[in-house]
């Protein structure tokens, strides 16, 4: 019998998370489904101006992926925690960061992958420039990693409560708002003809910081939930 | 001389000593709160661009600085009670939360106040007033949590966790609202545009005093009466004189 | 060796127990015995470092295992009220899974073995949501067979068993305390392991 490295704990919890997924691939639909129709909702409410809505259409789809995002977080940990295999988590001997890393990683590639690969596909409904396009896929694809991260943490501190589903986006939203700003700057500042450098690298730090920190904070959360 | 400090980190000791303190607190709060409203209202000159409407800033800008101030220090209690677990410094930072998102939204408030003779609207998408919103929000979310979780030591270690993840983010908040506020180019009047005059300065001063006494005072009233309701299983609760009448 | 010293437990306002202090060494059984709610679960999550101890400390080879961490996860098993199985994954899914999470890289024929030695022959490739109670609990005991961790600890190991299982258990029982083992469990059923003393602690 072999101890398991770091990197195939890591391997073992992402694979295994994708495999339940694709046993109940509704879940995942639901989100994208979703996000679909908030996007599409909007020119509904305010008016079918093009010169309006591409104005508006980096603002909408990245709040739209935000509320996606938020929808689908209350399922990282929960069936984890219902059915006790989160105690056996917990009681794993190597790092439980590196345990927790790994399902916020499977739980991006279920929930804010699918989003990005949508995004550009709402944004011809917004009548966005293919430079827009290019602009909005990069900041989605450096801005929902964080999402799931700080995400995480939000939901392992209001794991198994009561309204916990709306309480994590209340708790998380707030800390969510740098990433928008910065994510929805970009494609502004692209239409606008400025440069995307700094927006895309403040988003890139952020990725960092969170990618250091958030998966031992969640651990820490975790551990805080189960007692 | 050397004062035990820890002797005064037990509830049942921080109990009595809160109580004594308390109407100090709130007495010399009141007697500055009035001292400095009178400087403010009516010694401090009218002034040339704001006109009279300026006067709220004596509410205002001490409110705004009291809410970000209470939220690193009930970060900081929070952070206390999670790695020292010691009781009373959650028990402080839970009691801390609501005062700081009072002191958050009466600055919110004010400031729409201002807003409308300054900018024409009661909510301008101003840098600082967006920071303000956000954290309410987060001081919002910091209640609803500690409120939500029924175990006292869990909700206790929780919103710890949840208040230091939200100091470290409240800078990052702030600087990216204000990079969106610069590109965005919105109605920025500046508070500090005019030099200020010597009674204005006295006035904030004072009131600012006054915000400070008054969250003490209101917290340790508050923690008081979180004791009493976490300790009340203990001998020294039932003993108390105001307990057992 | 798992030494107990003084340790108290509350919950909410209420004192489970206090002053509790026993040890535990290779080869021993104890059963932890009480009434309901009289805390055996809570000191059993408390051997697991799931509840921090309200007075007194747990230590493992002479270290507070709060200190060692990881390094005492490696030698326990847990095996709770819940299985912590996934009715969308088959046995052998979950035990390899289960397995990874508690360290050991196994293959499919070690997993094979030990679900049919839990008499789970014919069964490895169905989804855990066809198989009855007893059958899912067969399936998280199987995990005790593909670890080398030397301390048990089992939370109601015999529940939703039927008595071929139970006997399998008192036998993979025995055989791992032949192996220097160490088992603390909680039961409201009898369980007795031939030649070996079972040691009884009673929480009230």
């Amino acid at each position: 019998m072999n101890r398991l490295s770091l990197f195939g704990l890591l391997r073992l919890v992402i694979n295994r998370d994708l495999m339940l997924a694709m046993r109940r691939r509704a879940d995942v639909l639901t989100t994208l489904i979703f996000f679909v129709m908030v996007v599409s909702l909007f020119p509904l409410g305010v008016g079918p101006e093009l010169g309006m809505l591409r104005k508006m259409a980096p603002g909408v789809v990245w709040v739209a992926a935000l509320l996606a995002s938020m929808l689908s977080l209350g399922r990282m940990f929960s069936a984890d925690y219902l059915d006790g295999t989160l105690e056996q988590m917990l009681l794993a001997p190597q790092s439980l960061s590196v345990l927790v890393l790994g399902k916020i990683l499977a739980h991006w590639m279920l929930s804010g992958l699918p989003l990005v690969l949508m995004a550009p596909v709402l944004g011809l409904q917004f009548d966005m420039s293919v430079q827009s396009l290019w602009v909005l896929i990069a900041s989605l694809l450096l801005g929902t990693p964080v999402l799931s991260m700080i995400g995480a943490v939000g939901a392992a501190l209001t794991l198994g409560l009561r309204g916990g589903g709306v309480l994590v986006s209340l708790l998380v939203l707030p800390l969510c708002i740098p990433v928008l700003i910065f994510g929805t700057g970009a494609v502004e500042a692209v239409a606008s003809g400025m440069s995307v450098a700094s927006h895309l690298s403040l988003l890139g730090a952020l990725l960092v910081l969170a990618l250091v920190f958030t998966p031992w904070v969640t651990a820490q959360a975790l551990r805080i939930s189960m007692e | 001389m050397t004062i035990n400090w820890f002797k005064y980190s037990a509830p049942s000791t921080f109990y009595g000593l809160a109580g004594k303190l308390v109407p100090w607190f709130a007495w010399l709060s009141a007697i500055l709160f009035a001292t400095g409203l009178y400087i403010g209202f009516f010694v401090a000159p009218t002034d040339a661009v704001q006109s009279e409407a300026y006067r709220i800033i004596f509410i205002h800008v001490p409110a705004s600085i009291m809410s970000m101030f209470l939220y690193l220090i009930m970060a900081g209690y929070a952070a206390l009670g999670l790695v020292f677990n010691t009781r009373l410094s959650s028990m402080m930072a839970s009691a801390l939360a609501p005062t700081g998102a009072l002191f958050a939204f009466i600055s919110l408030w004010t400031g729409a106040l201002w807003g409308k003779p300054m900018w024409g609207a009661w909510w301008v998408w101003d840098a600082r007033l967006t920071s303000e919103l956000i954290l309410l929000f987060l001081y919002f979310g910091f209640i609803a949590l500690h409120a939500s979780i029924d175990d006292p030591r869990r909700a206790d270690r929780a919103s710890a966790l949840l208040a230091i993840l939200g100091s470290v983010n409240v800078p990052i908040i702030y600087f990216s609202v204000k990079w969106w506020n610069t590109l965005h180019q919105g109605s920025t009047v500046k508070f500090t545009g005019t030099s200020m005059h010597v009674a204005m300065q006295q006035a904030m001063f004072i009131t600012l005093t006054a915000c400070w006494l008054y969250a003490i005072a209101i917290t340790l009233a508050r923690v008081r009466s979180i004791i009493l309701e976490r300790e009340r299983n203990t001998q020294w609760v039932d003993e108390l004189p105001e307990v057992r009448s | 060796m798992l030494e107990i010293n003084n340790l108290a437990c509350t919950r909410g306002d209420h004192q489970l127990f206090s002053g509790l202090s026993f040890s535990l060494s290779a080869g021993e059984l104890l059963q932890v015995q009480g009434e309901n709610g009289k805390g055996k679960t809570s000191l059993l999550r408390m051997l697991c470092g799931f509840l921090a101890p309200a007075a007194g400390e747990i230590r493992w080879r002479g270290q507070d295992i709060r200190d060692l961490d990881e390094e005492y996860y490696a030698e326990m098993v847990y095996l709770g009220h819940l299985n912590a199985i996934k009715d969308e994954l088959n046995a052998l899914e979950n035990l390899r899974i289960s397995a990874g999470l508690a360290g050991c890289e196994v293959d499919d024929k070690q997993v094979i073995a030990a679900l049919r030695h839990m008499g789970l022959r014919g069964r490895e490739t169905l989804p855990v949501k066809v198989l009855s109670q007893g059958q899912r609990r067969r399936v998280a005991l199987a995990r005790l067979l593909v670890g080398n961790a030397p301390l048990w600890i089992l939370d109601e190991p015999l529940t939703a068993l039927d008595v071929g299982a139970v006997g399998l258990m008192q036998e993979l029982i025995g055989t791992h305390l032949a192996k220097n083992g160490m088992v603390i469990f909680t039961t409201h059923q009898p369980l007795e392991v031939a030649g070996v003393e079972t040691r009884r602690l009673t929480l009230s």
